[in-house]
């Protein structure tokens, strides 16, 4: 089985955004929630880096271990998902995810969030694969289909990788050889405690 | 003579060109041989050690996601699965066990002198509403908080997921909506029992010699003893933290930010714990731990006798408080 992970190389990253939109589009992410982002770090100066960030999918996610009611599972590709029946809007995850992924629908005072929303990796969640309940509670399910995450499939400098973890890692150490530097895999050593040496 | 004019103009701009070309400097020569764009570059490592989470400048109205990494996530993840555990375990099992242990080794402490079969009234109608209205929102926020840090581990197993998640749902609506009358409460409690539990020399005394919980000692007391005021302080003080950081909670991201919120619930959960610990005391000592104790919250109305032993220097002064009302009474009615 392969280990599912995102990659950004920052060093490619040109702050288009179309990641962000294409995400948006793909699962139909309600009003206000933005499952994907671009930041950009130290804007207009030299040396600025853009980097697209969302759910890691991390190993031994923090989410699903402080969740009170287990409404996380990590499937057999390392995709860490969650059920909207289970979850009870509570926030933790939030507090607890070291990327800021977790959305909630609504401002929510009073406990009134709403149910957790947050990146599948287009894998959907746990109803039946490719089913409409499953489309409207959590977006497209393009794993199923044998599809990659459309983010970085769509990504116009392939900056965002997604895949086998070792693939997407290959990739980028093959990259930094070519061209002489690379910024790093960023968030890795935080989400997979490890991180890409050339 | 137009034609000598035109050859001159262009000799003339061939030498000014030349003369551009000569003084200017080689550019090419200062270009490097390889480019690094990661020289001045932002590193993800050299920013965590600097900031402890790394920000930047975003394109969409939630200014959350501009963080971009707080790895300190990870931090408080191991205080709420692991550090909050066991001091909820020590602290609520350890009081337990300590009362069960005194309860067997001591038993009731009754009232020595037997009941007198007079009463006197020790906490009136408001007063009882107050506490009984503090005491059940206690119960119910201390239930439904448990059931945040300890409920997927105990009580999860025991039930369908579903079934948990609307029990754990539920349990949150209340958490959030009985804070109002539990703060208001401890408002009240403040209010209403201060001047009654400024600490004095009587309440050294008292400690010193244990509150009379062992032996038959019974040392002296006002209307509450230090074991009391040291209840009333906990569950003001303590009241008063748990509901400012609740709020923060159930406020989220107002004037606050991710460490705030964190810090909060720390904070919210090492104290609720320690104050589920203190109010099992608490329960005790006014229920099975004491002979005709639960009448004063319950009828609001003591035992004389109780009243003797218990708060001696109290029963004194509502004696002679009386004593005076009735030598005013019959001056107040000069007519009759």
């Amino acid at each position: 089985m392969a280990r599912m992970k995102f990659l950004c190389d920052a060093d490619r990253c040109i702050e288009c955004n179309a990641c962000v939109t294409a995400c948006k589009n793909e699962n139909e992410v309600p009003w206000g929630i933005n499952r994907r982002r671009v930041v950009t770090i130290n804007d207009g100066q030299p040396g600025e880096r853009s980097v697209s960030m969302a759910c890691m999918h991390c190993t031994d996610a923090p989410c699903q271990a402080v969740c009170p009611v287990n409404a996380f599972y990590t499937t057999a590709d390392g995709v860490v998902l969650h059920s909207k029946d289970i979850c009870i809007g509570c926030g933790y995850c939030f507090y607890a995810c070291p990327f800021g992924a977790p959305q909630y629908p609504r401002v929510g005072n009073f406990g009134s969030r709403g149910k957790m929303d947050k990146c599948t990796y287009c894998a959907g969640g746990p109803e039946p694969d490719g089913s409409m309940a499953e489309y409207e509670k959590y977006g497209a399910n393009r794993l199923a289909e044998g599809k990659l995450p459309l983010c970085a499939e769509m990504c116009s400098t392939k900056s965002l990788l997604a895949g086998d973890g070792e693939i997407i890692a290959q990739i980028y150490k093959e990259r930094v050889a070519k061209r002489g530097y690379g910024s790093g895999a960023w968030g890795w050593n935080t989400a997979y405690r490890e991180t890409i040496t050339s | 003579m137009a034609a000598p004019i035109a050859k001159f103009r262009i000799i003339v701009g061939a030498l000014a060109l030349l003369w551009v070309a000569v003084s200017s400097p080689p550019i090419a020569a200062q270009q490097p041989t390889s480019v690094d764009p990661t020289a001045s570059a932002v590193s993800e490592q050299q920013l965590l050690q600097k900031f402890k989470t790394i920000q930047g400048r975003g394109s969409i109205p939630d200014t959350k996601s501009y963080t971009i990494e707080q790895p300190a996530g990870r931090d408080w993840r191991h205080f709420h699965e692991v550090t909050l555990r066991w001091i909820g375990a020590v602290a609520i099992l350890g009081i337990l066990a300590v009362l069960v242990i005194f309860y067997l080794w001591r038993g009731m402490v009754r009232i020595e002198s037997g009941r007198s079969g007079h009463t006197i009234v020790r906490f009136n109608a408001v007063e009882r509403f107050v506490h009984w209205m503090t005491a059940t929102c206690f119960i119910i926020l201390a239930l439904s908080g448990l059931n945040i840090t300890f409920g997927r581990a105990l009580l999860l197993p025991l039930m369908s997921p579903e079934a948990f998640t609307t029990w754990s749902e539920w349990a949150k609506y209340a958490h959030n909506y009985l804070s109002f009358p539990f703060t208001l409460g401890v408002i009240l409690i403040f209010f209403m029992w201060v001047a009654g539990n400024i600490p004095n020399r009587v309440d050294v005394e008292w400690f010193k010699r244990r509150g009379g919980m062992v032996g038959h000692d019974r040392p002296p007391a006002y209307r509450f003893n230090g074991g009391q005021k040291l209840i009333y302080w906990i569950v003001v003080l303590g009241g008063s933290a748990i509901a400012v950081s609740g709020y923060l909670l159930m406020f989220p991201f107002y004037g606050t930010d991710i460490q705030t919120m964190q810090n909060a619930e720390i904070a919210h959960g090492i104290i609720a714990m320690l104050f589920i610990a203190a109010m099992l005391g608490h329960i005790y000592i006014g229920t099975i731990g004491m002979e005709g104790a639960f009448e004063a919250m319950g009828t609001g109305t003591v035992d004389v006798n109780w009243a003797k032993e218990h708060h001696n220097l109290w029963l004194e002064e509502v004696r002679a408080g009386s004593q005076r009302h009735l030598a005013q009474q019959p001056a107040a009615t000069p007519g009759e």
